[in-house]
């Protein structure tokens, strides 16, 4: 991993500084922030002063404190919310496409009847019902994506499927498992990872828009969403607070996707 | 009628960017081709045949560039010309039939249509006497109902009939060089015959000059004038057709030309062993059509069964229905006396191990993500449990018996082999499960020449040692009389001749086997004129007047 690292262009390594930083400040962020999460410390909207590096937010909380804990929310619900959905999506895909005949009508059928509610409509359905509760809320999410990497994992495994390999793991006699683990999923690897890459940034918005509506991650926790929506109001007032944490969200995606061109331009074998 | 060099290429150096700097790739080639002759190309793959002929073009593939010397296409330095000047020249002066016409062409136009659009663009003439044309060059290389053929679609042409239609567009704009490259390499034996018979009417009859690449040496001695022998980027020999057909200076040569010789003959008994035995077997692909009719075959220990035929005749299939893959309509497949259950997921691992398959593309064939080691490590687990340094060890002696080196090859990725040693490998996988029958699905067909010797010869080895049998598809009858003791000959799905390889293989023959036979190009440059005039005659006699 570390040679690894010593070859990689500029690029990638920016991209894996920026995660690093961001992860490394979500884990320590009890250590690194200056005040308390949900303690109120000045007036609402200060600017910059020693005192608060970032200013102060719509309640007088202090705004780099909130970004340090806001990135430990939103990078692990994120984080967590991805990861389940291609657990899902793949998993299912992979059966689909290899198992094929009715296995695979069956699950496509179903993914389709999910997709043709629109999404943030579904998610507001299920919330409402359920409560906006953290779990619930990266479960909803999981779902909802899974369909879309249900689609894509589905299509790379069904070209794979095909391939003479394949067919010979399968007149060895190996399991399904066996096939999806071995023979498929790494060689279905690339597009995942792009997949994946851009499935974890829009985790972060599309929670951004529940928080908007009220059902996201519920006050006072921290996550960079809710604090864009939080503040937006300042906007007017020529206040500058909404657009760090929406910076932050930028900045993250930017770095998870140099991070992912890099692994697709090395596993694609292209190198021109 | 041949005169002045309309080519003229002159100590040519290609490179090629592959592991982090330029190889050379073609080495100090010079050629000269003159108006109305046609030069051969020949070679492995890696010899810089194709690439030789792009830069007649004045192209280079993407990661390759032409590094020095000169091309001279009717006195125009090609060389570092503008791509503006390179365009107007593609099609118009010189032009390109590639391996695959059915990759080439577009699939949602009318072969027409394409045809028409050089010409077209490059101002030559209009629209509608491009069509005129047109029908009158599929007239002159044989395609059948030329006034109509245009008006298909890609798709309802066959391999072969795309291929003289991709001939044909070449010919769009009168180019005065035609580059061939490897035109008949992915058709079978008789339709290769069409495309042959279409090359010879334009280099002769339209007196155009043509570079012909192949890897044939028979099918060159049919069209080619003069060739050269390319290996590794460099010329290994050049002389007149006929000359260097019947006196070959250099060993590499004389490799290419060896007739394949004959293995020594074994007997067949009714005594012996039978293995496998297919019994009335029905297969289809719809539910409807059959794709197999009424196949009944039996392989003995020990002896190698060929099943030849063309391109859907059905051999494939019936691999597949063997392996389990597509489960008969009706009949039997029993091995070792014991009926073996239609479909894969119900036959037990012990009668999996005892059949293994070994493919045509050994890229597919092996997954581009594992090792050698995790590759020929897999059966030895799956099937015998056997994990760690005895694996480790068992692996190494396969690889020893494929006869690569195991400490240079176990731990490389399946990717970084070439053709010939991906094909071993996948031998050591078969070997690995210790089976009794290989169905071989045409193993040598995706290899150069040599390469593919190798195999058969290692396949041979393999079968006296340890007393395999093998059931050989192939489409290529040379194959089958350097390798089989019984020949299937099979055509739409049924066998039409089936018998041991003396009793096939010598008069009287079945009718569809002798045209089978009479389709292989030999050795003589004479052969394809003799064929077509003998075809000629044959077709004359039976149509009154």
């Amino acid at each position: 991993m570390f040679a690894l690292l010593k070859k990689s262009p500029i690029s990638a390594r920016i991209g894996f500084a920026i995660v690093l930083l961001n992860v490394l400040v979500a884990i320590f962020a009890p250590l690194v922030a200056p005040y308390g999460e949900t303690s109120v410390v000045g007036n609402v909207w200060e600017s910059f002063s020693d005192e608060f590096l970032l200013g102060t937010d719509h309640l007088g909380r202090d705004l780099m404190t909130r970004m340090i804990y806001g990135a430990r929310n939103t990078i692990a619900l994120a984080f967590v919310t991805t990861a389940l959905s291609f657990i899902l999506g793949v998993s299912l895909g992979f059966v689909a496409a290899t198992k094929g005949g009715w296995t695979d009508q069956f699950f496509s059928r179903i993914i389709d009847i999910v997709m043709a509610f629109p999404t943030l409509i579904f998610a507001l359905m299920i919330l409402s019902v359920m409560g906006a509760t953290i779990p619930v809320l990266i479960f909803t999410i999981a779902i909802l994506d899974s369909t879309r990497v249900y689609r894509l994992s589905r299509a790379v495994a069904m070209d794979i499927e095909v391939l003479d390999f394949v067919e010979a793991a399968r007149l060895r006699g190996e399991g399904l498992w066996w096939i999806m683990r071995h023979e498929i999923l790494p060689n279905a690897m690339p597009p995942l990872v792009a997949e994946f890459g851009l499935r974890f940034c829009f985790v972060f918005l599309f929670i951004a828009s529940l928080s908007f509506l009220g059902l996201g991650l519920q006050p006072p926790l921290a996550d960079w969403g809710g604090m864009v929506r939080e503040n937006a109001g300042a906007i007017t007032f020529g206040i500058y607070v909404p657009l760090i944490p929406a910076a932050a969200i930028a900045f993250l995606t930017v770095g998870v996707n140099l991070i992912v061109d890099w692994f697709l331009h090395l596993s694609s074998g292209l190198h021109e | 009628m041949q005169g002045d060099n309309i080519l003229k290429i002159e100590n040519l150096f290609i490179e090629g960017y592959y592991e982090e700097q330029w190889n050379t790739i073609v080495d100090n080639v010079s050629l000269n081709l003159k108006r109305g002759e046609v030069l051969g190309l020949i070679g492995e793959s890696g010899a810089g045949k194709s690439t030789i002929g792009l830069a007649a073009m004045g192209y280079a593939r993407q990661g390759c560039r032409l590094a020095s010397g000169s091309i001279k296409l009717e006195g125009q330095e090609l060389m570092g010309a503008d791509d503006e000047t390179l365009r107007a020249l593609r099609g118009a002066k010189i032009a390109y039939v590639a391996q695959s016409a059915a990759a080439s062409f577009n699939p949602f136009h009318k072969i027409i249509r394409q045809y028409a659009e050089s010409p077209v663009q490059h101002g030559i003439m209009g629209y509608e006497e491009a069509e005129r044309e047109a029908i009158e060059i599929y007239r002159r290389l044989f395609l059948p109902d030329p006034e109509k053929i245009g008006f298909r679609y890609p798709h309802e042409l066959s391999g072969g009939q795309l291929q003289r239609a991709m001939v044909a567009m070449a010919m769009a704009c009168e180019p005065e060089i035609i580059v061939f490259d490897e035109p008949t390499t992915a058709l079978d034996v008789t339709t290769q015959i069409e495309v042959l018979a279409a090359v010879k009417e334009i280099t002769r009859k339209m007196n155009k000059a043509a570079l012909y690449i192949t890897h044939d040496l028979a099918v060159v001695a049919q069209v080619a004038h003069r060739i050269m022998v390319l290996k590794g980027g460099k010329l290994v020999e050049e002389g007149e057709a006929r000359s260097l057909i019947k006196n070959p200076r250099e060993k590499y040569t004389r490799d290419l030309l060896s007739v394949r010789t004959l293995r020594e003959e074994k007997s067949l008994t009714e005594d012996m062993d039978t293995i496998l035995r297919v019994k009335g077997v029905e297969a289809s692909y719809t539910g409807k059509e059959r794709v197999l009719e009424d196949i009944n075959l039996t392989v003995k220990r020990g002896r190698t069964v060929a099943v030849v035929g063309e391109s859907g005749s059905g051999k494939s299939t019936l691999a597949k229905v063997i392996t389990g893959i597509l489960p008969p309509l009706k009949g039997t497949i029993s091995f070792f006396g014991n009926d073996l259950s239609a479909d894969l997921a119900s036959r037990d691992r012990d009668a999996l191990r005892r059949l293994q398959m070994i493919y045509q593309m050994p890229d597919t064939a092996l997954n581009p993500r594992q090792t050698v080691r995790t590759t020929i490590g897999r059966p030895l687990e799956f099937y015998f449990g056997i994990r760690g340094q005895e694996a480790e060890e068992r692996i190494r002696g396969l690889l020893t018996k494929i006869k690569l080196d195991p400490d240079s090859y176990i731990d490389r990725m399946t990717t970084d082999l070439s053709g010939g040693e991906k094909q071993r490998i996948c031998i050591a996988r078969a070997l690995a499960a210790e089976p009794d029958l290989i169905i071989c699905d045409e193993v040598t067909s995706a290899l150069d020449q040599l390469v593919g010797e190798g195999i058969l010869t290692l396949l041979q080895d393999l079968q006296n040692e340890m007393n395999i049998s093998y059931l050989f598809i192939t489409h290529d009858l040379a194959t089958v009389k350097a390798i089989a003791d019984k020949i299937i000959i099979m055509l739409e799905g049924r066998i039409v001749e089936q018998g041991e390889k003396k009793q096939i293989l010598a008069p009287p023959y079945h009718e569809y086997t002798d045209k089978l036979l009479a389709s292989v190009p030999e050795m003589d440059t004479e052969w394809l004129d003799k064929l077509l005039a003998e075809r000629a005659s044959s077709y004359l006699e039976t149509v009154p007047n």
